[in-house]
């Protein structure tokens, strides 16, 4: 166990409290108040154990009411003598680790620390006691509130066993965080990320709000990443390469990937099922049934309607919305070679990392569904496939595998979750190897069940108080959560709980800068000294 | 009448009980201020709380002699006798005590005998004696009327003494504070007694 906390940074004595509403300290000095704030990781020190905490709330209080009404402005002596003895500030601290004897690392706390327990801002050593320090497994990923020289550390062995999320509104630095998640795995080979890069952000660099650049993970590890586009004339365009133009065949899409769209291309529940029955009756084709659907004359429509025993209306609406799909240009009649499913999914099982731009579609939701979901669909069967002959012993486990999706309230909506392939992976966490990131900025769009079965939060700051109450679904102690939520500011700083980390925390996300691109290019993990290397 | 130097012996008790004493002074009108830290006999600390100049005698009381004179002194030097007719007294609220090299902020096991001297205290004595402001609690629990102007007494007669008053007198006005925490009313009373603006 640590030694005694330092006397400098002592925040006062605890005074009483609960466990579900929190510890209450009493500031030593009323003028600590206006420095204190709430999401600060403080640490108290109990008789027998050390509890780690973060302060969820903060509060005036006076030994007798009349002290409101019998002070005034210029009982400047009276108020200086009675401060922080009559009148005082409280802390409520809510305690979620603690260390004993009997156990050399954190636990979940189950206690609470004695009546007149000391209690401590934290210290470096104790943020790095709590979150470990930076190695092969653990990522640094940002300092805790005010304390600019500790280092956060994320275990992303333990981040990619479950499905996380980056919650926020657009401009708090999401994807900043998502790219150092990003990177991380990539560095530390926990697992293998594919990206479904709405934005054009993750491959290559892109400019920040503030008009700096910010590298992309190919620029960051080259060979390791391939990018695959959906736009190779605008990724031209843009001086950049790419490793596959990539081309989806009519061939490939299969009426579920339909089914998503439903939504968004306004087709019926009707049109759906008459989809199942259009595959089914030109399965034997040659050319793609769509394409078959959409070419027929409008006799041989109203043939088929008959046959299939559809409404022609029905029938005619929906070759209507499906025409749409002919305007993207990645569609091609029949894919070349295995599909692009396949070459990805190759890719990926040569521990290689992809990330899928979309240049231009980006802004295209329908294509962004169709595609993710088509492109998931495959590599997750495959995934089950290589999984479950690996445990009758067949073939080795293949490294897990991260799906990255923007945007992700439009697949798990609580219409789609049943029907995507994402709502699935969700569900089932690890089982088959795949697990999602989540990156989004309306929490709320997201089917209950799936939030509750989130691994990691990290959240950015959030305007709408049902965007909070949902990235706080199912998590313990959710009403002192929120109090924080709602105060983090409104840019680099993220309240990250859940799975991966051992307590909450308010953490400033380290900058994304050459800093970070040395120690996430070099040996190392990051403790390396780069006086060292570069003098 | 020469002012009364610290450390020096200026009267003896003459009424004695565990927590009040009664003292005469050896001149008359020689007395310490309200408020001042004095010793009797060799271990009992108090303060003074009350001073009372009147006739030795109660059957004869005094009367008015100054009607045909222009000034008060010219009252004692036509009648020397007075200073012998009539005594001032102290009132001491009893504070402490010394046991050995230590001193404790309570009451004596003991009271101090008749006649033992009483000394006004030298400021390495106040200084000794008031490391802790702890024996404010004994007058804080006393029922006397004017108490706290007692107490507020106390707190400014001892701050010459000490090389930080400002520490001195904000810690013993926090204590006070401390030990009323529900009566801001009185919290106040002692505080506008006590010489803030000067040293805050």
């Amino acid at each position: 166990m640590n030694s005694m906390g330092h006397e400098s940074n002592q925040l006062g004595l605890v005074i009483g409290g609960s466990i579900s509403q929190g510890v209450e300290v009493r500031l030593k000095d009323s003028k600590l108040i206006e420095e204190t704030k709430i999401g600060t990781f403080v640490t108290i020190n109990g008789a027998h154990s050390k509890f780690f905490g973060t302060i969820t709330d903060l509060r005036l209080d006076t030994t007798d009411n009349k002290f409101s009404s019998s002070v005034s402005s210029d009982s400047r002596s009276l108020i200086e003598v009675i401060s922080g003895i009559s009148t005082y500030s409280v802390a409520t601290i809510m305690p979620s680790l603690n260390i004993d004897s009997a156990f050399l690392t954190p636990q979940p706390s189950k206690s609470l620390p004695q009546h007149f327990s000391v209690a401590f801002r934290a210290s470096n050593e104790d943020v790095a006691e709590v979150f470990g320090n930076e190695d092969e497994r653990h990522i640094w990923i940002g300092s805790p509130l005010d304390m600019e020289d500790a280092h956060v550390c994320l275990n992303l062995e333990e981040f990619v066993k479950r499905s996380n999320a980056v919650f926020g509104k657009s401009g708090t630095g999401k994807s900043f965080l998502t790219r150092i998640l990003l990177a991380g795995i990539l560095q530390r080979q926990v697992a293998t990320n594919l990206i479904f890069d709405m934005h054009n952000e993750y491959g290559w660099e892109s400019s920040s709000e503030t008009g700096y650049s910010a590298k992309g993970l190919k620029q960051l590890f080259g060979s390791r990443v391939s990018i695959f586009t959906l736009d190779g004339s605008s990724a031209s365009t843009r001086g950049l390469k790419y490793d596959v133009d990539a081309k989806i065949g009519f061939n490939e899409i299969e009426p579920e990937d339909i089914a998503i769209l439903g939504t968004t291309l306004n087709i019926t529940e009707l049109g759906i099922q008459s989809c199942y029955a259009l595959a089914d009756y030109f399965k034997n084709d040659s050319s793609p049934w769509i394409l078959k659907f959409l070419d027929l004359t409008s006799e041989e429509l109203h043939e088929l309607a008959e046959t299939l025993r559809e409404n022609t209306n029905t029938l005619e609406a929906l070759r209507r919305r499906l025409s749409q799909l002919k305007r993207f240009d990645f569609m091609v009649e029949k894919s070349s070679g295995k599909g692009i499913a396949t070459e990805i999914l190759e890719h990926l099982l040569d521990n290689r990392h992809v990330v899928l731009e979309f240049g231009k579609h980006g802004d295209n939701v329908n294509a962004y569904l169709l595609v993710a979901n088509l492109i998931t669909r495959r590599i997750h069967e495959e995934y089950r496939k290589k999984t479950e002959s690996a445990m009758a012993g067949n073939e080795e486990l293949p490294s897990p595998l991260v799906i990255t999706i923007e945007e992700a309230h439009r697949f798990l909506n609580s219409g789609l979750a049943n029907q995507t392939i994402f709502g699935t992976i969700a569900r089932e966490m690890r089982k088959y190897r795949v697990t999602l990131l989540i990156v989004d900025q309306r929490p709320s769009g997201i089917d209950e069940e799936i939030l509750s079965q989130i691994g990691t939060r990290v959240v950015c700051q959030l305007d709408n108080d049902r965007d909070i109450d949902a990235v706080l679904t199912g998590a313990p102690g959710a009403r002192n959560l929120r109090n924080i939520l709602s105060r983090l500011e409104s840019i680099q700083q993220s309240l990250m709980f859940g799975h991966a980390m051992p307590m909450p925390v308010v953490v400033r996300t380290r900058n994304y800068d050459n800093d970070f691109y040395s120690d996430i290019t070099l040996p190392g993990f990051g403790n390396i000294n780069k006086k060292d290397l570069f003098g | 009448m020469e002012s009364l130097q610290k450390n020096s012996r200026f009267g003896e008790v003459i009424e004695s009980s565990i927590e009040i004493l009664k003292g005469q002074c050896h001149t008359l009108y020689n007395c310490p201020p309200l408020g001042s830290l004095v010793r009797i006999g060799d271990s009992v600390f108090g303060v003074i709380n009350g001073i009372n100049t009147g006739s030795i005698d109660p059957s004869r009381g005094v009367i008015a002699r100054g009607q045909n004179l222009d000034t008060e002194d010219q009252i004692y030097e036509d009648h020397p006798q007075l200073e012998q007719l009539m005594r001032t007294i102290v009132n001491i609220s009893v504070i402490g005590f010394r046991e050995g090299t230590i001193v404790h902020q309570y009451l004596p096991p003991l009271p101090p005998r008749i006649h033992s001297f009483i000394h006004l205290c030298s400021s390495n004595e106040i200084r000794e004696f008031m490391t802790s402001v702890d024996f404010l609690v004994l007058l804080l629990r006393s029922n006397d009327r004017v108490i706290d102007d007692v107490i507020a007494a106390t707190i400014k007669q001892a701050l010459p003494s000490f090389e930080d008053p400002r520490a001195f007198l904000l810690n013993a006005a926090r204590y006070i504070s401390s030990q009323l925490p529900t009566d801001v009313s009185r919290v106040s009373t002692i505080i506008k007694r006590l010489p803030m603006d000067e040293w805050l």
